[in-house]
């Protein structure tokens, strides 16, 4: 019942599984089979069907229509899907930079308890627990033409500076990209601190003490213990990139013409806006693509970690 | 697997010196820097309109009204929103961890063949992003007759969520002492009152984790909300929160103080429930 590769191995794989199946109760079964059935019909049957809609054409209501390749040979020469697939990239590189350099910093500078260490933490995660539509509304709010952002580089003498930031095709994309990021630090700081909790203090001591300077002492002692919340980190932060929709939908709906379109956001419009199934799967089906590896690389560390 | 990570390594060390006054000189314009569109939001939610046409959003309060408030849950209907959204929020949390750990339980202490695989393909089905899915899903509760129900956010918000809340008490119920299981067994329990009498108290901690986090996760969430509903009297706040913006777009002080509402929520699961919260999120990232 207990610790299965403890038992002494068995000649046959057969007769092994099917005394498995015997040892385990019947309860048991049913406990695993009604999330699984749960999850296969919610998660695993749409995904598939997602892969088969995007080679038709398909409006939801007269039957679909297959067209092969089609669909991915329209997204080739359609300039906005290009446009929101740049930034994708775009934005994967702005939030995955901005938020890691932001959260491993604090991080660094926050991980010794002291005086006031906690109230700066729980100021940099509260963010966090704001949902990305109502951080897009909070941030339309700074972004005003008239509001706080604007006020302040006038109050500063800089009205050079001032901008029409979500209506402008130019800066709309990066003002989102701030916003996202002002939530992620947060995130990027908690599983840095806790990285750096189970980093080895003594080796940084030994180092100090030969007389490393705090700068070496990060990169060549502390940076290398981190690498396995590196590796969480970009996968997650990429695959994170590649879901990004609610916080664009709240503040720009990826307008100013199509400038701050993402894939995600893309794919929506097509489906639920346009009512484009087939088109909008193909997209989909793109994301997952990008995403997958990344995926892989994820599970492939959870694996890991499992064994151990 | 967040247990774990603390208190492993007894600090034998004397207290650090004193800390350079640095630390406080820069942080301190940060934390306020980075408090500053919440305090912003607050002021535009508290001034009456008529102000803050006469003197911008960027301008301190010099009154105080409920306006913004009260037209939010008046015309709004703001509480009917926040309503559904704690309906499927309790339901969806209580749903998703009970199934999960009826799931973990499976896998983690009995000889189920296949079970890594079968529980990193569960993993994997929580971490594909959502729009390999938006199509199907709405299409599938279509067909099955509850599109545009507050079941079929749930049943999507369940489904969805599983695979992660799955793995993560797997980790954890892994970890339990055999002893006790072996002494329950020699008691005469079986899997089921292990299940509820053992594995389930022992596992609060980290039922308590995934609850923080699934519950922000869940009342957060607004692309599953707008693939499923298409009503507005079934909208939850993050959706009902959008439209309201269609209707009041220059009432500023209506959408900062709906934007407030809807954010005080997860505020306080997140400040009653600081801890586990933080330790939810770092699990799956095992340090």
């Amino acid at each position: 019942m207990t610790a299965p590769a403890a038992a002494p191995a068995r000649p046959s794989r057969a007769g092994q599984a099917v005394r498995a199946l015997r040892r385990v109760p019947l309860l048991v079964w049913i406990f695993l089979l009604i999330p699984l059935v749960v999850e296969l019909f919610w998660v695993f049957w749409p995904a598939a069907n997602s892969f088969s809609l995007s080679l038709t054409r398909w409006d939801g209501i007269t039957p679909a229509e297959p067209v092969g390749l089609g669909n991915f040979a329209d997204l080739w020469d359609d300039p906005i899907f290009t446009r929101a697939l740049q930034n994708n990239v775009i934005w994967a590189i702005g939030f995955g930079g901005l938020s890691v350099a932001g959260g491993l910093g604090l991080a660094v500078a926050l991980n010794k308890p002291g005086p006031l260490v906690g109230l700066y933490r729980s100021a940099i995660y509260l963010p966090m627990v704001v949902s990305l539509a109502v951080t897009g509304l909070f941030w339309r709010v700074m972004y005003a033409p008239e509001g706080p952002i604007n006020a302040a580089l006038g109050v500063v003498g800089l009205d050079a500076l001032r901008n029409q930031w979500l209506a402008d095709p130019d800066l709309a994309l990066y003002a989102v990209l701030i916003a996202a990021v002002w939530r992620q630090c947060g995130y990027i700081m908690v599983l840095y601190l806790a990285g750096l909790k189970s980093c080895d203090a003594s080796l940084e001591e030994a180092a100090a003490v030969d007389g490393a300077s705090a700068w070496q002492r990060f990169w060549k002692i502390v940076m290398p213990q981190l690498k396995g919340v590196n590796m969480v980190v970009f996968a997650v932060t990429v695959i994170d990139s590649l879901r990004t929709f609610d916080i664009v939908w709240a503040m720009t709906r990826g307008g100013p013409y199509n400038m701050t379109q993402l894939l995600s956001t893309y794919m929506f419009q097509q489906a639920f806006t346009l009512g484009n199934l087939g088109y909008a799967s193909a997209i989909a089906v793109v994301i997952f693509v990008l995403a997958i590896g990344f995926i892989i690389t994820y599970l492939a560390r959870q694996a890991r970690a499992e064994e151990d | 697997m967040t247990a774990s990570a603390t208190g492993t390594r007894p600090l034998m060390r004397k207290p650090k010196p004193a800390r350079s006054p640095w630390l406080h000189v820069g942080m301190i314009p940060l934390t306020l820097l980075w408090l500053s569109p919440i305090v912003f939001v607050v002021f535009v939610a508290i001034r009456p309109f008529d102000d803050l046409a006469a003197r911008g959003l960027g301008a301190l309060p010099i009154s105080f009204s409920w306006e913004g408030f009260s037209t939010a849950f008046e015309g709004g209907g703001l509480m009917r929103a926040l309503g559904n959204s704690i309906i499927v929020t309790a339901v969806g949390v209580v749903l998703s961890l009970a199934l999960s750990a009826c799931a973990a339980y499976a896998l983690s202490r009995f000889a189920i063949p296949g079970r890594k695989t079968i529980l990193l393909a569960m993993l994997a089905g929580n971490l594909l992003p959502p729009q390999i899915l938006l199509v199907p899903v709405s299409a599938i509760t279509e067909s099955v007759g509850i599109y545009d129900t507050l079941t079929a956010l749930i049943v999507v918000q369940v489904g969805f969520g599983i695979g992660f809340y799955t793995f993560v008490l797997h980790g954890f119920m892994r970890g339990l002492p055999n002893e006790v299981f072996e002494a329950a067994r020699i008691d005469g329990a079986g899997a089921g009152r292990i299940f509820w009498k053992i594995v389930l108290p022992l596992s609060r901690p980290s039922l308590a984790a995934l609850a923080a986090l699934a519950t922000t996760w869940i009342f957060n969430d607004l692309i599953w909300a707008m693939t499923v509903l298409r009503t507005e009297a079934r909208f939850p706040i993050t959706a009902a929160l959008l439209n309201l913006m269609g209707g009041y777009s220059s009432a500023w002080n209506v959408i900062a103080a709906g934007s407030l509402v809807a954010a005080i929520p997860t505020a306080i699961v997140f400040f009653a429930f600081q801890k586990q919260f933080v330790s939810g999120l770092l699990v799956g990232s095992n340090k």
